[in-house]
């Protein structure tokens, strides 16, 4: 009752324009946030004797391995190279020796897998010096402070894992003049940017003014819900002993899911809309999670590459959980064991948080770079989120809650009955799968599972028919080129026939001339035989 | 395993929560009726219930199907608004008639909850009224105004909802009385003014309001009604979209003819606290399945309904309009919901993808 | 006498509405593809004859022409027919056999003695080979249609599933159950806990 109070409070403010706050439509309060790692201060995960590094964990091109079995590698040695423009490489977590490199799975929820290195561990933890800190990146060109960026294998460490680097251009059509860092971290159970900004708020900041720099923007804003009053403390703070508060400030806002989906924050802050198919840099806005502005310090004045990450161990199954920070690399199973988890029986894995994570198969599986939290749920919670489906009652309420202004009930009614470009001309793909909409539905419809299905079945479509038009092509091509052999041999059989016929024609001439002129001799002979008896004895020899 | 997509946690609400909140939100209402009607009123409740939840439980199993839907509320709630609607003095076989319907022709027809485009209660309200004219528009005066025979006791209550009114040795004529728009439309046709034939009527808004009126069961008391649909909205059970914008255009249209011609054309309060409009904006217009989705097609919806039952009421046949609006709206529903849809983000208003 | 005319009105009306009509069904025609082409566009192009026709686009024309039944087509499956029912305006008809997982044909190379039968057997030439020397399939264009199989005297052409491949991978309908690949994965690999 109290929520829905708050609801109508919150709407009869922003309608009556009592705080001009520009907020986002839609959008989700959730009755509780389980944030039990909150406060709880980052915890080293010991080194594991054996670390796994898909060669793909971003957005893009997968990687390609550029070590042999049997190489020793060091902590952060490119173990894989980027291929073609929407890539990074990937790197060693820990030196050690290459022990294989094979398919194993990843965290994706089809349980699908990757070829992975597997580096065992010596121990040493020896660090690759071949990139040099560059602490004074303000006198640095942006070219070559980019392609560090990129070197360093630096991704979008808040879940999505975009290349960062292709963010941090300065296009001369789209000047951008505000860098957000997201650190709103709306997700349930997880806290590890909160955690971060606590701690390494310097490091956060350092990085904020080096993709300032990079992009060429004046303000940046640091976005942080308001219930994280520790970590908005701390961050005010840190900016004013930094100096950098004349243009970069802390921003709070209300507690409220997504709010961290870039499309909703940038809403929030600036009041404008990203474009329908275009990017935040076309309205002068580029948004970073305050996890990656940290990897880009890393990245510059430490000249470290992206290797480890804050992940949030946690979940209501976990006895002692924790924000650890974690090598990439390490098995969920020895990270789970440090929260005090041996075996899964009767626990459900989810890789991020609940609203948007996914469920894993089981626990040999790595922390990649997009891992921001590992919730060890009672099978019993993550089911009873589940429950069968009754038919829509049209209640609306997930449009209500929708921050991309859709219909998710009439979508859904459309994926689910195959009408795919009803569901498409419903703007199925401006969904971002936030989850809302399945949070609120009092039917329990999985609107995001049917709004995934239909989008991979468009996808599946649209390659059937390119396949099937290519096919065909294939098919006339080869149609011709018979059609073009059988023309070719019956022209040659024509030709050949009329040769034979005109050399046949030339022969019986032949023949009918010699035949002609053996007719006129055996005339003339018998014109000479009556005259002459001589010829007449020579008659039967000349006829022989 | 089954495959599972996030997300991996839920609100918590469910069909039966939503059913039982609307439930709730009408028991002032319900308990007005019990005030003014005794026993007849409760009668009428339990057998509409009552007939509305075994039906659906005896429909389901004869079709074969699962019969966990009777336990989602959605039939109790059709029976108790459909008894809401329905004048005091119907019979028993009537009111058997009106909730089995409700349950088969209005909803399970179609597929059951979820599928029906008309709201069931108001659909078999209807097909009562068409059917038996003079029952359903026959309005028996309530306790505590005047009632020449206590016939709100259990055993007179019980004789009159089962055999009728020869039974308890009554005439028609003493115990009905008008309801106040069924008493304005047939003055207004004899040609007096909409002020002379309130009077006559002893008509006062303060009665209208707190329940002191005769009409159908629900329709009495404005305050319970109100009490439950703020409630209601309150809690986000149904928004606040068709109700206020189906009694506020109601209340500007009766306001801008009364400025025209107060003598002809009732005033708006009026309209609004008379015949089951209150009832019919809160309960049965926001039934979720048959009104859009949208927030900006609710509010056409319920301006629709608004224009509807105005005109129905001024220039039309019937006294009261509000069920018949609300069905007409109904049937506009999907299209409604075709041609009018939130704005998406990142795009102008009236683009698509 | 009255009733004249407006028996004589409406008959004016009618003949006038009639013209109107003539008249636009002629300017306003629209030019639209042949029945054939739009229905030879719906199918998958495998090109592999199960339907009874040697080829898509015969079947196509048989389609259009109306003399064979919309549910032939194997490989397009249930999707294929709706649509093919759905532009032809007929009842769709379910397919009688069994929808099978999607195949592509594979050479074992060790055995193939360069014959060249297979690779002039092949609808959409994917084949890849000369006379005495090994032929290999091009998986990617590969239709599955199985005509290879028949002609190759040595019988060294597998038909196999196309693996599963992650760029491709899209939920399935809610209520499917996993295939558990993650768990046969994990045995196949042996635990590597640490």
């Amino acid at each position: 009752m109290g929520l829905a109070m708050f609801d109508l409070w919150h709407k009869i403010k922003q309608n009556l324009f009592l705080k001009p706050q520009p907020g986002f439509t839609g959008g989700i309060v959730h009755h509780h946030q389980f944030k039990v790692t909150a406060g709880l201060p980052i915890v080293a995960c010991p080194l594991p004797d054996v670390l796994m590094h898909p060669i793909k964990q971003h957005i893009g091109e997968p990687c390609e391995p550029i070590v042999q079995v049997g190489d020793r590698v060091l902590r952060g040695q490119v173990l894989a190279k980027a291929q073609g423009y929407l890539s990074v490489p990937v790197h060693a977590s820990t030196s050690g020796v290459v022990a294989r490199i094979e398919e194993h799975t990843i965290p994706h929820p089809s349980g699908l897998g990757l070829t992975t290195i597997f580096i065992h561990s010596d121990g040493l933890d020896e660090a690759d010096e071949s990139l040099y800190p560059m602490p004074n990146y303000r006198s640095i060109d942006v070219v070559e402070l980019r392609e560090r960026i990129r070197h360093a294998g630096i991704v979008g460490l808040g879940g999505a894992v975009f290349p960062t680097f292709v963010k941090l251009v300065q296009d001369q059509k789209h000047r951008v003049d505000t860098v957000i860092l997201n650190g709103i971290e709306c997700e349930p159970w997880l806290t590890c940017d909160h955690q971060l900004m606590n701690e390494k708020s310097h490091e956060v900041i350092t990085g904020l003014d080096i993709i300032l720099y990079l992009v060429g923007a004046e303000k940046g804003i640091i976005a942080i819900e308001d219930n994280k009053p520790d970590a908005i403390k701390i961050m005010q703070t840190t900016l004013l002993d930094m100096g950098m508060d004349k243009y970069i400030e802390v921003q709070v806002l209300p507690t409220r899911y997504p709010q961290g989906g870039e499309k909703q924050l940038i809403q929030a802050i600036t009041g404008k809309e990203v474009p329908a198919g275009g990017l935040p840099m076309h309205i002068g806005v580029v948004s970073l999670n305050v996890g990656t502005s940290k990897a880009i310090y890393d990245a510059v004045c430490l000249g470290e590459p992206l290797t480890e990450r804050i992940v949030t161990v946690s979940g209501d199954a976990a006895p002692s959980p924790v924000n650890m920070s974690v090598r990439l690399g390490t098995s969920m199973h020895f990270l789970l064991a440090q929260v005090g988890i041996q075996s899964l029986d009767g626990i459900k894995l989810i890789h991020g948080g609940p609203m948007m994570g996914e469920l894993l198969g089981h626990d040999d599986i790595p922390v990649v770079k997009g891992t921001n939290g590992i919730l060890a749920m009672r099978e019993t919670t993550v089911l009873s989120a589940h429950h069968a489906e009754s038919p829509c009652i049209r209640c609306g309420d997930c449009g209500e809650v929708c921050p991309a202004g859709l219909m998710p009930n009439l979508l859904a009614a459309h994926c689910k009955e195959h009408q795919f470009e009803r569901a498409e001309d419903y703007n199925l793909f401006d969904c971002i799968e936030c989850g809302a909409c399945s949070y609120v539905c009092p039917s329990h419809i999985p609107l995001v599972h049917y709004f995934r299905y239909g989008k991979g079945q468009v996808a599946q479509i649209q390659r059937e028919k390119a396949f099937a038009e290519a096919s065909r092509l294939r098919s006339e091509k080869r149609e011709a080129r018979l059609a073009k052999e059988r023309a070719e041999k019956e022209e040659k059989r024509r030709i050949a026939k009329a040769k034979k016929e005109a050399r046949a024609k030339a022969l019986a001439e032949k023949q009918a001339a010699e035949a002609e002129a053996m007719n006129m001799q055996a005339k003339s002979a018998s014109e000479t035989e009556n005259t002459d008896n001589t010829t007449q004895k020579r008659k039967p020899e000349e006829t022989a | 395993m089954i495959f599972l997509s996030s997300p991996h946690q839920h609100g918590g609400n469910t069909i039966q929560l939503t059913m039982l909140s609307v439930i709730i939100a009408l028991i002032p209402a319900a308990m007005v009726s019990v005030y003014l009607y005794g026993w007849l009123a409760f009668f009428l409740l339990t057998t509409c219930i009552g007939v509305s939840l075994l039906t659906e439980y005896w429909l389901l199993r004869w079709m074969g199907k699962s019969t966990q839907p009777v336990w989602d509320g959605s039939a109790g709630l059709t029976g108790l608004l459909l008894a809401l609607t329905l004048p005091a003095a119907v019979p028993w076989w009537m009111a058997v008639f009106a909730a089995v319907f409700a349950i088969t022709l209005g909803k399970q027809l179609y597929g059951g909850l979820g599928y029906n485009p008309f709201n069931p209660a108001l659909a078999a309200r209807i097909v009562l009224l068409i059917s038996f004219p003079l029952h359903m528009t026959t309005w028996i005066v309530p306790m505590h105004m005047g009632a020449t025979l206590n016939m709100y006791d259990f055993v007179t209550s019980l004789q009159f909802f089962f055999l009728g009114p020869d039974a308890v040795k009554q005439t028609w004529d003493a115990m009905t009385m008008a309801s106040p728009l069924g008493y304005l439309k047939t003055e207004l046709g004899q040609g007096t003014t909409v002020s002379q034939a309130l009077l006559d009527y002893h008509y006062s808004t303060l009665h209208a309001f707190i329940g002191r009126e005769s009409g159908s069961l629900g329709e009495s008391s404005a305050l319970a009604l109100l009490m439950g649909g703020i409630w209601l909205m309150a809690r986000h059970t149904i928004s606040w979209h068709i109700p206020i914008s189906y009694i506020a255009t109601v209340a500007v249209f009766a306001w801008v003819f009364n400025m025209i011609n107060p003598d002809v054309y009732a005033p708006p309060l009026f309209h609004v606290l008379a015949g089951g409009l209150i009832l019919c904006a809160f309960f049965m217009a926001t039934d979720p399945v048959s009104s859009p989705s949208s927030s900006v097609g609710k509010v056409v919806f319920g301006i629709g309904c608004g224009v509807l039952t105005w005109v129905i009421r001024t220039f039309g046949a019937y006294p009261e309009g509000a069920m018949f609006a609300v069905v007409l709206m109904n049937m506009a529903t999907p299209l409604i919901d075709y041609y009018i849809r939130p704005r998406v983000y990142g795009y102008k208003r009236g683009k698509k993808a | 006498m009255e009733l004249l005319y407006p028996i004589l009105i409406f008959a004016v009306l009618a003949l006038l509405i009639g013209l109107g009509l003539g008249l636009a069904s002629h300017y306003f025609h629209v030019e639209g593809d042949p029945l054939a082409d739009k229905v030879d566009a719906l199918l998958p192009q495998t090109q592999c004859g199960q339907c009874g026709y040697p080829g898509c686009r015969p079947y196509a024309d048989a389609v259009a022409a109306g003399e064979v039944d919309i549910n032939h087509c194997i490989p397009g499956g249930e999707r294929t027919m709706l649509e093919i029912a759905d532009v032809m305006g007929v009842e769709p008809k379910a397919i009688e056999e069994e929808e099978t997982a999607p195949v592509v044909a594979y050479i074992r190379e060790d055995e193939c003695i360069g014959c060249t039968l297979c690779i002039k057997a092949c609808p959409v030439d994917c084949i890849i080979g000369a006379p005495k020397q090994y032929h290999t399939i091009i998986a990617d264009h590969c239709t599955g249609c199985a005509l290879c199989l028949e002609p190759c005297p040595v019988d060294c052409i597998d038909m196999v599933e196309t693996p599963e491949l992650l760029e491709h991978w899209s939920w399935p309908v809610p209520g499917t159950k996993r295939a558990n690949k993650a768990e046969s994965r994990k045995a196949s690999h042996g635990v590597s806990h640490v």
